[in-house]
């Protein structure tokens, strides 16, 4: 038996009634895993904001998880516009996101920031073009 | 799952003499905490809230609802039936609160108070408590016994959340009691029964989540009232005994909902959210959860649809019930004016200070059901089988295996509480392949649902 356990979601563009599946599965996995709830409370909002970032401005994404007992790593990989500026989308209230996306309650430009809140590690790139990847590190353990 | 010692104590029983292993029990249990075997469904005390869901479709009624012996109020000189205000919604118009009233106390109730009074207190200790938690969103509100096992259960990191308040029913309790003691009345005999709607409740009274003593001292099942006073209306009692129970202040027309869907959630400024029925609480608070909703200040969680209306130990129609008390409330609130300025004799109010400072509980604990085990990596490695297991199973969700779903049957077999050949398709693929013979794959199903349901099979 593995002390470590992958997982992989697809995330479909566009499919805002979805959003947030990925990230309510991961959260069933952690409190199976026993993970404090206090961590498994922060990773769920950060996964969700990456989720739902993928959804509301990429065309399509995988989201890969990774859990051992010193930590759980989400890697969001998506194809889409990716990001020309990273320091700016960092911005509290910054956001692209059109008209339509914000009438249904997402787009509020919290979500990178929320995401740098949340995590013990957030890192970003991204390729205009061609896509993003976010990946969000949670330490299980007292920060290694 | 492995959890050891038993955190909850239950007033539903499963009466395996009378269980005919039909698993509808099963297949409604909102936490999954039933399973088949030996033709008899057996509780997973830890799992269980007390929502009463699988006492509603039992078909034989094999699920009773435990309460004290009704005879025991007579080992009390006060004798206080503490009734709710679904109690009269459970009767037609023409069957007056006085008449009910008359009827508990021919039954040998001395006395007679209504649990919403208890509200008032509450009320105001809640908007003081929702200030001094500005940080803490959404706060969950703890009437609903069943809700609050729901949240240590399934929701382990919102149990901060919940609204460490007494609830109005202890509050209603203690007041009463201490009205009577300060009336001269010796404590040891003061009996104060509550009319339950419900298991969650008398669960709660029996083994109090946060909160060590009540004042309550036994419980008496709604429907058992219900019958008595029928029957007394039916046979013509025209309620001519007139109540002696001593005037009250009557309850006032928002009291009197506070059970209802909405009851709490219409008094609570900031945005409040009422959510009846514990299917739709438990897909709501996954979004909570999520922090897909925010921005809510208070939540009302009630497992009933219909809140205590549609409690499981109710006779009545539950929308009519709801209906009723709604039109009460209406009547009262036009005859607002006199009802206030009456001089009333005695009201809760007069040990407000009182009942105030002795309104905390203690903390409210998480109780994961969902952990695999404590340990992390053990977890994993029961996850690990979990998932290996799935693979064989055929994701149909029978039952058949004594287990509500695939899922629950891997992981009962992760902890080592079940065999995949529980399975009825992989007993089909064993003897297809000789691994199992006809006999043994019929043994296992019989060790599951009885012998008695398969005697008139061919071996
Ligand atoms: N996966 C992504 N692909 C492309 N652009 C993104 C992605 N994630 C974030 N962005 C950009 O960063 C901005 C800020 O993101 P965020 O803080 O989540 O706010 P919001 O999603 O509410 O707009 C977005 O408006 C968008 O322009
Ligand atoms: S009372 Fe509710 S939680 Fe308990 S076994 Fe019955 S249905 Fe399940
Ligand atoms: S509903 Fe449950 S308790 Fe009632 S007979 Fe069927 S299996 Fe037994
Ligand atoms: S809603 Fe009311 S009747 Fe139903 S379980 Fe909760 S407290 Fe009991
Ligand atoms: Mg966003």
């Amino acid at each position: 038996m593995d002390n470590q356990m992958q997982f992989e979601y697809n995330v479909e563009g566009g499919n805002f009634t979805r959003a947030g599946y990925a990230s309510s599965q991961i959260k069933k996995i952690l409190k199976q895993l026993n993970v404090d709830i206090a961590i498994i409370k922060r990773t769920v909002v950060a996964a969700y904001e990456a989720e739902v970032n993928v959804v509301a401005h990429a065309y399509s994404g995988t989201i890969y998880v990774d859990i051992d007992t010193e930590a759980v790593k989400i890697k969001l990989v998506d194809e889409g516009p990716g990001i020309p500026d990273i320091d700016q989308a960092m911005e509290e209230g910054y956001s692209t996101a059109s008209s339509q996306v914000r009438e249904m309650g997402f787009g509020a430009g919290m979500g990178l920031p929320n995401m740098k809140k949340n995590a013990d590690k957030l890192e970003i790139s991204s390729e205009v073009e061609k896509g993003t990847t976010v990946e969000i590190t949670m330490f299980l353990n007292d920060k290694g | 799952m492995t959890m050891h010692g038993k955190y909850f104590h239950h007033a539903l029983k499963f009466r395996k003499d009378v269980c005919i292993g039909c698993s509808h029990c099963m297949n409604v249990c909102p936490t999954q905490a039933i399973r088949i075997h030996g033709g008899k469904a057996e509780l997973t005390d830890n799992r269980c809230v007390d929502c009463g869901k699988c006492y509603l479709v039992c078909p034989v009624g094999a699920i009773i609802v435990e309460q004290d012996d009704f005879s025991r109020i007579f080992e009390y000189e006060h004798r206080v039936a503490l009734i709710p205000s679904v109690l009269p919604g459970q009767f037609p118009e023409s069957v007056s609160v006085r008449q009910i009233c008359s009827v508990l106390l021919e039954m040998g109730f001395t006395d007679i108070f209504e649990v919403e009074h208890g509200t008032r207190i509450l009320k105001d200790a809640m908007k003081v408590y929702m200030n001094e938690r500005k940080d803490t969103r959404p706060l969950i509100s703890t009437f609903c016994p069943a809700i609050v096992r729901l949240i240590q259960v399934k929701f382990p990191n919102y149990t901060n959340n919940l609204i460490h308040l007494k609830a109005a029913l202890d509050i209603a309790a203690q007041y009463y009691q201490k009205k009577l003691i300060d009336q001269g009345a010796d404590p040891d005999q003061i009996g104060i029964f509550y009319i339950t709607p419900c298991a969650a409740k008398i669960a709660a009274i029996k083994s109090p989540v946060g909160d060590e003593h009540s004042a309550i001292t036994g419980v008496i099942n709604m429907d058992f009232i219900y019958n008595k006073v029928y029957t007394s209306v039916k046979q013509g009692f025209s309620g001519k005994k007139t109540c002696t129970i001593p005037q009250m202040q009557p309850l006032q027309p928002e009291e009197m909902l506070w059970t209802l869907t909405e009851g709490e959630s219409s008094q609570i400024s900031g945005r409040a959210l009422a959510i009846d029925e514990i299917n739709n609480v438990i897909e709501f608070m996954e979004k909570i959860e999520n922090e897909e909703i925010n921005d809510i200040d208070f939540l009302e969680l009630r497992a009933c649809d219909q809140s205590c209306a549609g409690g499981i130990l109710t006779s009545g129609n539950r929308f009519f019930a709801a209906e009723r008390l709604r039109n009460n409330a209406r009547k009262a609130r036009k005859q607002g004016q006199d009802v206030f300025v009456r001089e009333s004799p005695e009201s809760i109010d007069d040990y407000a200070a009182e009942l105030k400072k002795d309104l905390g509980v203690n903390k409210i604990l998480p109780r994961s059901m969902d952990k695999l085990d404590e340990d992390m990596t053990r977890a994993m490695h029961k996850m690990q089988k979990v998932q290996e297991i799935m693979k064989t199973l055929p994701y149909v969700d029978c039952g058949l295996c004594g287990s509500p779903t695939c899922n629950a049957l891997a992981e009962d077999i992760a902890q080592g509480e079940a065999t995949v050949d529980q399975c009825i398709f992989v007993q089909k693929k064993y003897e297809q392949s000789g691994k199992l013979t006809p006999k043994e794959s019929m043994e296992k199903m019989q060790k599951i649902w009885g012998r008695e349901k398969f005697q008139d099979s061919d071996n």
